[in-house]
């Protein structure tokens, strides 16, 4: 561990493929929440998968590896196969899942076969050509990073300057209409964003695994916080965490993909965030479930045994433990936590509730 | 009379999502000032007629104007209460900030709102009993709750016109009659409240207009005139004797 961060504060490459893959888990965070949101998060897959063919196509057109043209490639075909994609659900019977699993696939085949056809050209500039596949945040050049620095200043001003529009239309999109904003302005504003995110992200996550990070560190981030803003801030922290220790980790071992290594980094978080969040989280809901059924048991003790007491004419007169038994639903454990309580008293087998303990018994109901 | 006396007239309208129409030449004109009710079956075409006056839904042929204007030109005069179940209501927002949702439109694009803005939520959330919930994340609103900020989120748009889509879906009777005294009472300060409805027995009580829609329309006019059960019958397809008139 010492080791990772020696290399992250010393290694200059390190930092400046770090810093890209960073700024990148920020962009993805933050759209991602939308994404989740909107409940389209699926439409983030089905364009990376349609824009490997565009990455081949635009290298055998240009014969260079030029990253920014490739993207360009990327980005095209990536739009094309998500309007297509929506285009059969509007106009076809077709539901989104099919359209994106026709989509998805047919793009990624064509673009596999470019590939496959792309290796065997006597180019030496072809290979790594598969890095687009699952992503190798090494290839990140200097110039890269400033790029998606530019991205990521321009996007966030865009996100504080719409906030208010982004967030009623995934809220509520038709009734956003009916306020007389333009809510086809406002949709392909908030898609563009992902799409360019998604492109971006493709040199060091890769086709098949950028999704993951668009919608991993918005699930975990939802976990936390009830307050868009805060999932949306959280939701880039997490982003940029997983895409940290992913991108270091991945080049401590040679030849490790980076995409794989963030994505499951993002899936460890998603998993403690579903697990340990306070609100929201498995445990604490199984915690507070089985503290509430205690304290009902212990409640419902305690007005069984007032309503006994209420029989006698002398309030604090003695009865026998046994006659509890006549009744379903108490516990041992329930008897002890009201004496410890101080609610009742408990002398040779013999209880008879305190005076607090009639208090309370009195109130048990009311609200 | 002038059609400007009417607060919505419709002309001809027919809207259809595939094939077959939805809605067939609806002529329909809402006076100024009425608590409105349409009724009809399942697939009637009751939302789509309210989301066609609203220009959610563009229809083949027709023509909505509000007080003579297309909405266009008039949307600020309108407020909408979509169905409660058309929203995530898991989503991470508060009761507070669905409602300045409604002053939204005023604003525009990109302004944010402000203190005006949020007074006038908190007086919406008051109005419709809701003010200590106000920073409750909605998800943890009983439905009644949920509906009432729907309700206060159309409140704080100041509109003359309230469009309403099954506002007492899956409410307990206690909000129920919340909500009615709020329409009433929107009634009677001279706006139009349009409602779409499903309990037929209710409608004399709490209405004053109504409108039976299938497909194409029935009738509309008052209550105390038209809602009789030739109507009813000729609405819902069946013989339909109602005990409703006692």
């Amino acid at each position: 561990m010492h080791d990772f961060w020696q290399l992250l504060l010393t290694d200059y490459t390190l930092q400046v493929i770090t810093l890209g893959t960073a700024i990148l888990g920020a962009l993805c965070g933050m759209l991602g929440s939308f994404a989740v949101l909107k409940k389209q998060s699926l439409l983030g897959d089905a364009v990376a998968h349609a824009a490997l063919p565009g990455i081949a196509l635009s290298f055998l057109i240009i014969g260079v590896k030029n990253s920014q043209m490739l993207l360009v490639g990327a980005l095209i075909s990536g739009l094309i196969g998500a309007f297509w994609m929506r285009g059969i659900v509007t106009k076809t019977r077709l539901k989104t899942d099919t359209a994106l699993g026709l989509i998805l696939s047919l793009f990624f085949g064509f673009g596999m076969l470019l590939l496959t056809f792309i290796q065997k050209l006597p180019n030496a500039q072809q290979s790594g050509l598969d890095k687009y596949l699952f992503g190798q945040a090494a290839t990140l050049l200097k110039s890269d990073v400033q790029f998606l620095f530019v991205v990521f200043v321009a996007f966030v001003c865009l996100l504080l300057l719409f906030w208010k529009e982004f967030k009623i239309y995934t809220f509520d999109s038709a009734y956003t209409q009916t306020l007389g904003f333009h809510n086809k302005a406002i949709d392909t504003l908030l898609t563009s964003l992902i799409v360019v995110t998604i492109v971006l992200g493709l040199q060091s996550v890769g086709v098949i695994l950028i999704s993951a990070m668009l919608l991993a560190p918005a699930a975990a981030a939802r976990q936390w916080t009830h307050r868009l803003e805060n999932m949306v801030i959280l939701s880039g922290v997490f982003g940029v965490f997983s895409a940290i220790i992913g991108t270091v980790l991945s080049t401590r071992f040679s030849g490790v993909p980076t995409g794989p290594v963030i994505v499951i980094i993002a899936a460890i978080l998603v998993w403690f965030s579903f697990v340990f969040s306070p609100k929201r989280g498995l445990l604490f809901r199984q915690i507070r479930r089985y503290k509430n059924r205690k304290e009902l048991q212990v409640f419902k003790t305690l007005d069984l045994m007032y309503r006994i007491a209420l029989e006698h004419k002398t309030p604090h007169h003695p009865h026998h433990i046994q006659i509890l038994n006549d009744f379903q639903g108490y516990s041992k454990s329930a008897l002890k936590q009201l004496e410890d309580q101080k609610l009742i008293k408990i002398e040779s087998q013999q209880w008879y509730l305190t005076k607090e303990g009639y208090q309370k018994a009195a109130k048990l109901f009311e609200k | 009379m002038n059609s400007t006396n009417f607060a919505i007239t419709i002309n001809d309208l027919t809207v259809a999502y595939n094939y077959k129409p939805v809605l067939w030449d609806i002529d329909l004109s809402v006076p100024e000032g009425v608590l409105m009710a349409i009724v009809g079956p399942n697939g009637a075409g009751k939302s789509t007629l309210m989301k066609s006056i609203l220009g959610i839904v563009t229809p083949i042929a027709g023509k909505v104007s509000i007080y003579g204007k297309s909405y266009e030109k008039q949307r600020k005069l309108v407020a909408y209460v979509p169905q409660k179940g058309s929203v995530d209501w898991d989503f991470p927002t508060t009761a507070l900030d669905v409602v300045l949702m409604g002053t939204y439109g005023q604003l525009g694009w990109i302004k944010r709102p402000g203190r005006v803005q949020k007074k006038a939520a908190l007086e919406a959330l008051e109005k419709v009993g809701m003010l200590a919930l106000k920073n409750r994340q909605i998800s943890q609103l009983s439905g009644g709750q949920q509906q009432r900020v729907f309700l206060a989120r159309a409140l704080v748009q100041d509109a003359s016109i309230f469009l309403m889509d099954e506002p007492f879906q899956g409410v307990d009777a206690t909000t129920e009659k919340a909500i009615i005294n709020l329409l009433q009472e929107l009634r009677n300060l001279g706006k139009t409240v349009v409602v779409v409805h499903h309990d037929l027995q209710t409608v004399p009580e709490y209405f004053d207009w109504v409108t039976f829609l299938n497909v194409k329309k029935i009738a509309t006019g008052p209550v105390k005139a038209i809602f009789n059960d030739d109507y009813l019958t000729q609405t819902y397809g069946i013989n339909y004797k109602v005990s409703i008139h006692q």
